[in-house]
């Protein structure tokens, strides 16, 4: 069987690898590239605490091979950040205390910053009853959009109240 | 895993020449089925061949009475394109129940038919519209299609392409959801169209059914009541810990009952 070399352009750097075509986008970035803020939880798609965004998208990390990804920009939570200082949602998280032990966390942020900019397409979800007009992110709007991101901690609640400060505009 | 050669072919003929070369080798579409399946080491193909390098199996074409969808477009294109919501809203919003949002960025209509896992959504919308599978060698009536539990009538080496949904009259679906998962328990599809009512049934048996006593009942009258005394024989349905087969049954009923309701609502 024989290894792939492939690019992965992670946060806007781009790096060559040399991969057997096995290993999962989750294990390139912790193994190969040592970016382990992006978590291995469930490793079958169950939990989301690997959630890392390809091209605009939320996807599970531990569910695509590495070798699939050769041209797509992908971004992590260590590529939130902006000149040092946390992302708005990171921040909002911190301040809402979204997080127990913080295993999750890196995946329900970058669930929840994709999560803002497909509502902001005006993306519908389950829970809209009109899909019509734009939906407004009620808690409810907010805990079906994130349902691919389980908290063993069940710091939900606060999780719920982080994401809807980020989106009407709260603090940095 | 056990050890895989990847491929990502540029074209459908250098797709085919792949598989034809390689008896052992298996298609991967979004993979959101076929890599855990891998990581349990539950299959070991020689090769693996990515259809994430033709584009032109993704897409979405309104037109002709038809809601056509590419094999590769993936259950968020389908849930957020505002021409199926338009056109056939009852699919749009199953994509839309499908999993979560990573895996409905991923997952595809044509690895979810072609895995035909018993309780995906897909397969009662196929069937409950009378759809047609459009592959690189010929088109199958949805009713020919799922053949049993995983079985399809695809032939080795045979690759979906698009899968075409004439536009009903009305249409609904509505399913009981795995509170952790989101699969069917039960789901089904009922669609009213010139020909008759069509209801489709998926979670509850070994493949995806039709329920020919509430076709006859809906087309005499598309009305819930019409179906609430249709009963269900659980004999050929699925127990496991989540549902007995009896409950399943039941479910049936109930949830048909729904999927009228929001064909007429819609």
């Amino acid at each position: 069987m024989h290894n792939e070399n492939v690019a992965l352009t992670v946060n806007g750097r781009r790096h060559a690898l040399d991969l057997d075509p096995r290993v999962t986008l989750l294990d390139a970035l912790r193994e190969n590239l040592g970016m382990t803020g992006t978590k291995k939880g469930c490793d079958q798609g169950q939990c989301g605490a690997c959630t890392v965004i390809v091209n605009g998208q939320r996807i599970n990390s531990c569910l695509t091979l590495a070798v699939m990804h050769a041209g797509d920009e992908i971004t992590t939570i260590e590529g939130l950040e902006e000149d040092g200082n946390l992302h708005p949602m990171q921040a909002a998280f911190v301040r809402h205390d979204g997080l127990q032990c913080g295993y999750c966390t890196p995946g329900q942020i970058c669930s929840a910053v994709a999560l803002l900019a497909e509502h902001k397409a005006g993306w519908p979800s389950y829970a809209t009853a009109d899909v019509a007009t734009a939906p407004v992110l009620t808690d409810g709007e907010i805990a079906e959009r994130m349902s691919g991101n389980v908290c063993r901690c069940s710091a939900y609640s606060n999780i719920v109240s982080a994401i809807r400060d980020v989106a009407e505009g709260g603090r940095i | 895993m056990y050890a895989f050669d990847y491929h990502k072919p540029r074209s459908l003929a250098e797709a085919t020449a792949l598989l034809n070369a390689n008896p052992e080798a298996r298609l991967l579409a979004g993979g959101m089925t076929l890599i855990p399946t891998l990581k349990q080491r539950l299959a070991s193909p020689s090769d693996l061949v990515d259809l994430g390098g033709l584009p032109d199996l993704a897409g979405i074409f309104v037109g002709d009475g038809e809601v056509r969808i590419g094999a590769m477009t993936t259950h968020a294109t389908v849930a957020h394109s505002a021409e199926v919501r338009a056109a056939l809203p009852a699919l749009a919003a199953l994509a839309e129940g499908i999993g979560d949002p990573q895996v409905r960025h991923r997952g595809t209509i044509g690895g979810s038919i072609s895995n035909a896992d018993p309780a995906a959504d897909y397969p009662a919308g196929v069937v409950g519209l009378g759809a047609t599978v459009v592959t690189d060698r010929r088109e199958i009536a949805a009713d020919n299609f799922f053949t049993g539990m995983f079985e399809t009538a695809l032939e080795p080496g045979e690759i979906v392409r698009q899968v075409r949904f004439p536009i009903p009259e009305a249409a609904g679906y509505a399913k009981f959801p795995n509170p952790a998962s989101r699969y069917a328990v039960a789901g089904v599809f009922v669609a009213r169209a010139a020909g008759g009512v069509r209801v489709a049934v998926t979670g509850a048996g070994p493949s995806v059914f039709r329920v020919p006593e509430m076709e006859a009942a809906l087309t005499a009258s598309f009305t819930p009541e019409a179906i609430a005394s249709v009963l269900v024989d659980a004999d050929d349905l699925n127990t496991d810990l989540h549902a007995t087969a009896a409950y399943r049954a039941h479910l049936v009923g109930v949830m048909a009952a729904r999927a009228v309701t929001s064909a007429l609502e819609s």
